[in-house]
């Protein structure tokens, strides 16, 4: 049986973060739960990752505007999800990424997608409106979303139908009428490119209010009335009750349990009611602060209680996978094959397919990514040159002179992020184990024999069904 | 009308170009004045044409494409579009595949017709993408479809080198694959996915060793991937759609020699492929759709092209009576969409609805959302 608290810190740490090693969890379950989440909840009680050294790797990322977009931001992205010391900063970004889907397809601009990105773990944790208010000001959201054609004369209804549909209340909390208000309300609020994009390269662009484009006409909104301005629209959309239960279920979605997509929530209640309710509670009391609604979430049972209930998106089975074999710190040349990885399961980061962003949960899975999963990980895990499985066989060796089948699949799953599995699954590595007897590591021989084992097992480890989820 | 008399059913090859082809550098308005002075950077030469007509000609980089078109056997389809696609740019891809420009659609084209001809998901392979990654038209809840990166080398665990190791591995990979009862729908269908793909990586597999040819295709990704196509339709795996895409066409930048590779390797893999499927006599019952999502702006921004509308689509087969469909969008600054872009002459739905009606045999309306207006390219 594996340890009870190493395989709940394991659920923590993948769930909050992308997995650990097994020395990792070690540390963490030493220091305890709420600790740990507490540390998890203040990432800047850590050091930020080394920015300048990924710098000198790749020039500064909003640079080289030719080839491929997004692989290289990407994997950038990546190796700091791998490294940080802030794994939950990096997974709040992807969360808000996630529901904030903006592509750089469209922009094609690197600088604003990189700021964005950087401003969802700036302000990630923090309370609802700083994230709304800063996304209406943010220049790859306004341009994604087509804000600086949103104007007095000729309102552009984009950002604020998508504010209320999917960064906020849900379709069904608001009326055709409310759209347009708050269509009328973000006029002039767009930015300046100081370059063009072509062909100087590329430039950050800046927020800036339009007083002259703006109308500053009378608006009902949601029950209210005023001169509103795009502030007053978050105001009034963050005291409503439809935003917090909106905003609890993405979280849930992402943190705890798969729900149906997106678009069907109005009309498909939440599998969970009871703890949706736990979680509007929390963001409600704290008004509206993130990190006090995680808290609520990572402290409850029905996260604890979770486990294999969230499809692995290819972001968390790629980081998962470098964080379990080890891979340099430094943010080597290659990096964008990581981000490929993911493209080829079909997640690209910086690029979702569209505003509604990814579909989740089984959707991630056909033929071809399934295909995709598999082998990336099986390629992975079969290098036993790599630090972190040099360390799982080191660890077996210290452990004795020989291991019996049970005891070594028991030892592989612990050591491969103190996983469960089904019985079945268990039976089916205990078989395929035992029909190769005793692993024994008495000498170089037996040694070698035993390496190729260890790796064999955690690549059907790493292939089977459990290891798909979360 | 599908071509029955030797009972091979017909079959469709859908090759995408990714990025947005520039249909004004692909089949040239030569002799119109409009077009060299809006393309002073980018513009074809006339001398760089291969004429067609006395307005039209093939970019001579397609020559490998014309020659085809001159054994009568490709329908040029002109000024390929849909309504309001200056707002949707960068929605291209995903419009073109999902046939919804006004929401965000959840289903593929692709997808939905293999929904029609399989549909109880009997054969893993009715539709075979060639290529990493799914495009989204071929995607939609409940619909199998086989996504082959490269057919030497398909299937799970092809890392592995040692084939004993690999056996090992693979079926332990089907122990733990097959259903459980009480783990859940998720659970479920993931192992229903794994045993699929084990299911079709075994009867691809036949498809490489069976094969011999005659033509020797170039060493380029286009060129692997229809080699791969010839090489699974020959094989007959009962495969009725093929999918592969070409990319790199989104040249806002560089566009002259970019777009000059392109569609020399384009023209070349489709001539090959072509000539492959004669030589074995199993061209028949192909048809070959080449698509894009949009055309490009009309004038070029100093070094390539933005993002425009008005683009074209091939449709290439023995069943087809070549020469050009719809019509050439027009060039006249006054008939410019916004200002600079070409005006759509037919909606891409009624490309796609005339290969799955009057090709495939299927309903289409369903299929693409409504009934449009269709060309009448077969015989």
């Amino acid at each position: 049986m594996p340890d009870p608290q190493l395989s709940l810190m394991a659920h923590l740490m993948r769930r909050a973060g992308f997995g650990a090693t097994h020395a990792d969890l070690e540390a963490y379950a030493d220091t305890g739960y709420e600790a740990v989440l507490e540390d998890l909840l203040h990432p800047e009680r850590f050091p930020e990752i080394e920015q300048d050294l990924v710098d000198r790797y790749h020039g500064t990322l909003d640079e080289d505007l030719g080839g491929n977009l997004h692989e290289l931001p990407a994997g950038v992205w990546i190796h700091r999800m791998v490294h940080t010391r802030r794994p939950l900063e990096e997974k709040i970004a992807l969360f808000w990424h996630h529901v904030f889907a903006t592509g750089s397809a469209k922009s094609e601009h690197r600088p604003s997608m990189n700021r964005q990105i950087d401003m969802f773990r700036r302000v990630g944790l923090s309370d609802l409106r700083t994230i709304l208010m800063e996304l209406s000001r943010d220049p790859a959201m306004l341009y994604w979303l087509d804000n600086n054609e949103n104007h007095k004369d000729q309102p552009n209804e984009n950002y604020g139908r998508e504010l209320l549909e999917l960064f906020s209340m849900g379709v069904g909390n608001y009326t055709e009428q409310d759209i347009k208000m708050a269509a009328r309300a973000f006029t002039g609020w767009t930015f300046k490119q100081p370059i063009p994009l072509y062909t100087q390269g590329s430039h950050p662009a800046e927020f800036v209010f339009l007083e002259d484009d703006h109308d500053g006409g009378v608006k009902t909104f949601l029950g209210e009335m005023g001169p509103f301005n795009g502030e007053d629209i978050v105001d009034i959309i963050v005291k409503q009750p439809a935003t917090a239960r909106f905003i609890c279920r993405h979280l849930y979605n992402f943190f705890v349990s798969d729900e149906p997509q997106v678009p069907s929530w109005n009309q498909v209640p939440p599998q969970d009611p009871a703890a949706i309710d736990v979680l509007v509670e929390a963001f409600v009391e704290s008004g509206g602060e993130i990190r006090a609604t995680l808290r609520a979430l990572f402290n409850s049972q029905f996260f604890k209680g979770s486990r294999l209930k969230r499809v692995k998106s290819p972001v968390e089975l790629v980081v998962g996978i470098l964080k379990l074999v080890g891979i340099s710190d430094l943010p080597a040349a290659d990096v964008a094959r990581y981000a490929n990885a993911t493209t080829f399961m079909a997640q690209t980061l910086y690029d979702p397919p569209s505003v509604e962003g990814w579909h989740t949960g089984q959707e991630w899975i056909d033929g071809g990514t399934l295909t995709e999963r598999v082998n990336f990980a099986v390629n992975e895990v079969g290098d036993a040159g790599k630090p972190g499985i040099k360390a799982i066989v080191e660890r077996f060796a210290n452990n004795g002179a020989s291991v019996s089948a049970d005891d070594f699949v028991d030892e592989c799953l612990d050591l491969a992020g103190s996983l469960s599995v089904s019985d079945e699954t268990r039976g089916a590595f205990v078989r395929d184990a035992e029909s190769d007897g005793e692993l024994r590591f008495g000498n170089d021989a037996q040694r070698d024999e035993s390496t190729g084992r260890i790796v064999r097992m955690l690549e059907a480890i790493v292939a089977c069904r459990e290891y798909q989820f979360a | 009308m599908v071509v029955t008399t030797n009972s091979k059913r017909p079959v469709l090859v859908i090759i995408q170009l990714t990025g947005g082809n520039d249909f004004m550098n692909t089949i040239v308005p030569y002799a119109n004045g409009v077009y060299h002075d809006a393309r002073p950077t980018v513009g074809i030469s006339e001398d760089d044409v291969l004429p067609i007509n006395d307005t039209l000609g093939f970019y001579a980089k397609a020559a490998p494409l014309k020659e085809i078109y001159d054994r009568g056997k490709v329908a040029i389809v002109q000024g390929v579009g849909y309504p309001n696609s200056n707002r949707s740019h960068f929605r291209g891809m995903d419009i073109v595949h999902t046939c919804e420009p006004e929401s965000v659609g959840t289903e593929g084209w692709v997808a939905r017709a293999v929904r029609e001809l399989d549909p109880q998901n009997k054969n893993v392979l009715t539709c075979v993408n060639i290529g990493r990654g799914l495009p989204r038209a071929m995607a939609a809840p409940g619909v199998t479809v086989t996504s082959v990166g490269d057919l030497d080398n398909y299937g799970l665990m092809t890392g592995m080198t040692a084939q004993a190791q690999r056996q090992q591995a693979l079926d332990l990979f089907k122990q733990t694959y097959t259903p459980t009862s009480g783990t859940g729908a998720v659970m479920d269908y993931l192992a229903q996915t794994g045993m699929n793909v084990l299911e079709g990586a075994d009867r691809l597999e036949a498809a490489p060793a069976g094969y011999s040819s005659g033509v020797k295709y170039a060493d380029d990704p286009i060129a692997w991937n229809l080699r791969d196509i010839a090489r699974v339709h020959l094989a007959g795996l009962g495969t009725r759609i093929f999918y592969t895409s070409h990319g790199g066409y989104d040249y806002h930048a560089n566009e002259v020699p970019t777009h000059a590779r392109l569609i020399s390797e384009l023209s070349t893999a489709i001539k090959d492929f072509y000539q492959d499927l004669e030589e074995h006599g199993a061209h028949d019952n192909v048809a070959i759709l080449v698509f894009t999502e949009f055309g490009r702006r009309i004038r070029d921004n100093g070094s390539g092209t933005d993002h425009g509308s008005g683009g074209g689509s091939f449709i290439i087969g023995d069943g087809v009576n070549g020469g050009l469909y719809a019509d050439y969008p027009s060039l006249d600054p006054n008939e410019w969409l916004d200002g600079e872009d070409l005006a759509h002459t037919i909606d891409f739905r009624g490309v796609y609805a005339t290969l799955l009606e009057q090709w495939m045999g299927l309903d289409a309306v369903p299929i693409v959302g409504g009934s449009y207006e269709q060309i009448q390219p077969f015989h």
